[in-house]
């Protein structure tokens, strides 16, 4: 399924997860960020770039290795990103919607 | 179409429309998988922005008492999930060595342990209750309890929190 998004073509899953990491870019972060009602702070993309970082390395993604090694904690990644931090987050950062349970 | 159909049709479309919003659990348990069972169901509701709120009553009172939430054990007598003989179960040094065995592979999935369950959930936004007539039955203060709780509540008071569309009990 493909989607403009900041001007581009991007193709996104159903729920509007980006599919193909490499076509992400910042003003393509800020469009979705925008649909999920958040607006980009310094704070907001040190988490996402944290979060590619993670996936690159292949490292499992949860609330705690967040808050063990990211940027924020917990408290303030749930302030950072309301309503679902971990979803809202990777869909900005342009990885695959998060399978972790904890 | 019966009458009867006809209704049980309302209720499943207007039920469709209503996501929850809200997730009560009362935790009356404090067996390690009962625990974590309501740890987990209560951060993966925070997780998906539902609001989530923990009623820590009788035994559960045990996973926010300070002295005891760090040893919390699985039931090996009377838990034929075990698969073991129940008199073997009850010999000693079992419920210690199953519950190593499980704590171990919760670790594998970074799983955290209780208090560290408990500072996670408190950081989420996740409210936890202590139950007031439990802790006067087990004769505790509330500096016996986990620091970051919200407070102490009657049952009155933890219905009263139960207010509002799409809120969901659930008691373990």
């Amino acid at each position: 399924m493909d989607k403009q998004l900041a001007g581009s073509d991007v193709s996104v899953d159903a729920e509007g997860y980006l599919t193909d990491m490499s076509q992400w870019t910042r003003s393509v972060a800020e469009e979705i960020a925008k649909e999920e009602g958040i607006a980009m702070t310094e704070q907001h993309w040190k988490v996402v770039e944290f979060i590619q970082e993670s996936f690159r390395n292949k490292e499992p993604l949860s609330i705690r290795s967040l808050g063990k090694r990211g940027p924020v904690s917990i408290k303030e990644f749930y302030e950072l990103f309301p309503d679902g931090p971990l979803k809202k987050a990777s869909k900005i950062a342009g990885i695959p919607k998060p399978a972790s349970c904890i | 179409m019966t009458q009867e159909t006809l209704e049980s049709q309302t209720i499943a479309t207007s039920s469709e429309s209503e996501s929850v919003k809200k997730m009560l659990l009362i935790l009356s348990k404090a067996t390690l998988d009962n625990v974590y069972a309501c740890f987990i169901l209560a951060n993966g509701a925070r997780m998906e922005g539902i609001q989530a709120e923990i009623f820590f009553t009788f035994f559960g009172l045990e996973a926010i008492t300070k002295k005891k939430m760090e040893k919390l054990h699985i039931a090996t007598v009377g838990n034929p999930a075990m698969h073991i003989p129940t008199m073997l179960g009850g010999l000693p040094g079992m419920e210690a060595m199953a519950t190593k065995m499980m704590k171990s592979e919760m670790e594998k999935l970074d799983m955290p342990q209780v208090g560290e369950f408990l500072d996670i959930l408190s950081a989420s936004g996740a409210k936890l209750w202590a139950c007031k007539l439990a802790m006067e039955m087990f004769h505790l203060q509330e500096s016996d309890l986990y620091d970051d709780i919200d407070g102490v509540l009657t049952v009155g008071g933890f219905y009263e929190r139960a207010q509002g569309r799409g809120t969901h009990l659930l008691f373990i």
